[in-house]
C-alpha cells in the first residue's frame, strides 16, 4: 500500500480549475518528484495534500487514511510536514522558536532536544544563528532552517516545494545532498515538488510531470532523464 | 514642579487604564488584522460585570477584600466569555470575506451592547463605589498620588510583565506569535489557529475588564457609553504606538495618558478629549505606521 496517494483530485480557485483530477502515488521510503513549468499546479497540489486549499473531488489518502477533509494542522500530526514555496519562515521567531514551532504537536522534550542536535549537525550554519530573527537570514538558511523546522515534526512524509528556487547553484547542491540523506539515514519518505527537473530527478526514483493542473507523464527517473519529451521541455536540452 | 509631577503621575495612571484597553485592539489586529470596535463594550461589560456582583456581595456583608476580588473575577470571566462569543458569532464567519464585512460586523456588535445595557440597566450615570482600600503609607505623598492611582500603577505593571511573559515563553505564546506572521505557515506546522484566535480575544477582553473596573473606581462612576469614549481612546493610543505591536500600544497609552493630563492641567480641561484626536490626527499625517509599527512588522 502507498504511503500517500492522490486519486482523481481536482481543485478550484473560484471558478477556475486548477487541479484536473491527478492522480499519483508514494511509496513508503521513495523520493517522488513531481516536475512541471511555473503554473503547473504544482504548488496548489501541495496545498490540497495539506488542506489549506481544499480539493473540491477526489481523495487524498494517507497511510490508508482519507484525509481530504481533515483540517490541516491535524493532518500535521498525522506525519505529513510540508516546506512551502518561499520558505515562509517565521521572520521575527529566532531560529531556535522557529524550529520549536516545528516540534508544535510533539511533547517529549528531550527527544525534540536530540532532533534539535540532529537538525543542527545537519546544518551547522543554524547553530551558530540560533538565536537570530529567522527574517534576517540569507535566502540558503532560510531554506536549511524551513527543512529542519519540518523535520522538528519528525515527519514520516517530507512534502517540498521548489527548495532551489533563488538559490545559487553550489547551495542547490548542498541542499538536494541534504535531502537525499534525510530520506537515506532517516528514512523519511519525500514528496519534492521542482522546477530544476534535472536536478530532482537525479535524486529521485519517480517522477510525474505537471501540465496545466493535469499529470502528462508518470515513469521511473532514470526513463524521464533519457525521455524526449522531457529534455526538451524542462531539462532544456 | 510640584504641579508638574503631580500630572505626570495621574498622567501615568490613566495612561496605564488606556494600555490596558489598548493591548486588545492591537492583540486583535495583530493576529487576524481587524479593529475590534467592539472592544470598549467588553471593557464597559466588565465594569457594570463588577458593579453588579460587588452590589450584590456589599448587602450580604461580605468583607471588601473580598468583595475586590470576586467582582474582578467575575468580571474578568464574564467579559472574556463576551470576547470569546463576539469573535464566534460575528468575526470567524467573515473571516475570509473583505475586510469591511468584519468592520461593519465590528460597528454592528458595539452597537448591539450599548444598547443592551442601556436597555438592562439604565442611561443614567450609576455611582460605582471604591473597591479599592486607602493605602497607609502613601500618606506623606498624597498630594502627589492617591491609593487608586497607586493600585492602577502596580496592577498594570503586574500585568504587563505577566503579559510579557505569555507571549515570549509560552507555548501558547509563541503560537500567537506564529499565527500573526503567517497564519498559514502555522497551521502547517499543526496550530490550530481558531483556538489561537480565541486566545487572543478572551486574553484582550480579559485585560479590558480590569481596566473597566480599575477606571470606575478611580471615576467612582459608570454609564452604558463609557466604552466607546475609552474605546476610541485606547484605539488612538494603539495606533499612535503602531497598531500590532504590544510594546507599541503601551507606549502610546502613556503618551496619550500624559498628553491629556498636562494638557488639561497646563491648557484648558475643555479640551481634555478633544487632545486624542488632535494626536491621531497627527500620527495619520506624520506617521500613519505609528512609533513602533514599522510596515506590519512585529506585530504580535
Ligand atoms: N490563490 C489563487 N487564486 C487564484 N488562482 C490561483 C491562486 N494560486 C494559484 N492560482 C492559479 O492556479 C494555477 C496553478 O498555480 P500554482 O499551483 O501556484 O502553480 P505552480 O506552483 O506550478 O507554479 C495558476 O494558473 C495560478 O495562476
Ligand atoms: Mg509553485
Amino acid at each position: 500500500m502507498a504511503l500517500m496517494e492522490l486519486k482523481n483530485v481536482s481543485t478550484y480557485y473560484g471558478n477556475i480549475q486548477a487541479l484536473k483530477g491527478i492522480s499519483l502515488s508514494v511509496e513508503e521510503g521513495e523520493i517522488v518528484t513531481l516536475i512541471g513549468a511555473n503554473g503547473a499546479g504544482k504548488t496548489t497540489t501541495l496545498m490540497s495534500i495539506c488542506g489549506i486549499t481544499p480539493i473540491r473531488s477526489g481523495q487524498v489518502i494517507l497511510d490508508g487514511v482519507d484525509i481530504s477533509s481533515i483540517s490541516p494542522h491535524k493532518i500535521v500530526s498525522m506525519g505529513l510536514s510540508q516546506v512551502p514555496e518561499g520558505r515562509r519562515i517565521f521572520p521575527q521567531l529566532t531560529v531556535l522558536e522557529n524550529l520549536d514551532m516545528g516540534a508544535f504537536l510533539r511533547d517529549n522534550k528531550s527527544l525534540i532536544k536530540a532532533d534539535l542536535e540532529e537538525v543542527f549537525e545537519l546544518f551547522p550554519r543554524l547553530a551558530e544563528r540560533r538565536n537570530q530573527a529567522g527574517g534576517t537570514l540569507s535566502g540558503g538558511e532560510q531554506q536549511m532552517l524551513a527543512i529542519s523546522r519540518a523535520l522538528m515534526a519528525r515527519p514520516r512524509i517530507l512534502l517540498l516545494d521548489e527548495p532551489s528556487l533563488g538559490l545559487a547553484p553550489i547551495i542547490v547542491h548542498n541542499i538536494f545532498q541534504i535531502i537525499k540523506r534525510i530520506n537515506e539515514e532517516r528514512k523519511t519518505t519525500i514528496f519534492l515538488v521542482e522546477q530544476n527537473a534535472n536536478m530532482a530527478l537525479k535524486i529521485a526514483n519517480k517522477g510525474y510531470v505537471l501540465q496545466n493542473g493535469a499529470i502528462k507523464m508518470a515513469d521511473s527517473s532514470e526513463h524521464l532523464l533519457v525521455n524526449e519529451e522531457v529534455r526538451k521541455a524542462y531539462l532544456g536540452l | 514642579m510640584d504641579y508638574f509631577l503631580k500630572l505626570f503621575l495621574s498622567g501615568t495612571a490613566k495612561g496605564s487604564i488606556y494600555a490596558l484597553i489598548a493591548l486588545g485592539y492591537t492583540m486583535v489586529y495583530g493576529i487576524v488584522q481587524l479593529i475590534n470596535f467592539a472592544h470598549g463594550e467588553v471593557y464597559m461589560i466588565g465594569g457594570f460585570t463588577a458593579l453588579i456582583v460587588g452590589g450584590f456581595l456589599f448587602s450580604l456583608g461580605v468583607s471588601t477584600p473580598v468583595v475586590l476580588l470576586v467582582s474582578i473575577l467575575a468580571a474578568v470571566l464574564y467579559s472574556a466569555a463576551f470576547g470569546f462569543t463576539i469573535e464566534r458569532v460575528a468575526y470567524r464567519p467573515l473571516r475570509n470575506k473583505t475586510r469591511l464585512s468584519a468592520l461593519i460586523s465590528a460597528i454592528g456588535i458595539s452597537l448591539i451592547l450599548q444598547n443592551f445595557i442601556l436597555l438592562a440597566q439604565t442611561e443614567k450615570y450609576l455611582s460605582f463605589p471604591s473597591y479599592l482600600p486607602e493605602l497607609k503609607f502613601l500618606l506623606p505623598v498624597r498630594e502627589y498620588i492617591n491609593s487608586t492611582q497607586f493600585i492602577i500603577l502596580v496592577t498594570t505593571a503586574i500585568v504587563m510583565v505577566a503579559l510579557t511573559f505569555l507571549i515570549k515563553f509560552t507555548r501558547i505564546g509563541k503560537a500567537m506569535r506564529a499565527t500573526a506572521q503567517d497564519k498559514q505557515m502555522a497551521l502547517l506546522v499543526g496550530v490550530n489557529i481558531n483556538q489561537v484566535i480565541s486566545v487572543t480575544f478572551i486574553i484582550g477582553s480579559a485585560l479590558a475588564a480590569i481596566g473597566g473596573i480599575l477606571i470606575c473606581s478611580y471615576m467612582g462612576q459608570i454609564n452604558y457609553y463609557i466604552g466607546f469614549v475609552a474605546g476610541i481612546k485606547a484605539f488612538v493610543a494603539a495606533v499612535l504606538g503602531g497598531i500590532g505591536s504590544i510594546p507599541g500600544a503601551v507606549l502610546g497609552s502613556f503618551i496619550l495618558g500624559w498628553t491629556e493630563s498636562l494638557g488639561t492641567g497646563y491648557i484648558s480641561s475643555d479640551y481634555e478629549d478633544a487632545f486624542a484626536f488632535i494626536i491621531l490626527i497627527l500620527i495619520l499625517i506624520l506617521k500613519p505606521d505609528g512609533i513602533l509599527g514599522k510596515n506590519q512588522k512585529q506585530k504580535v
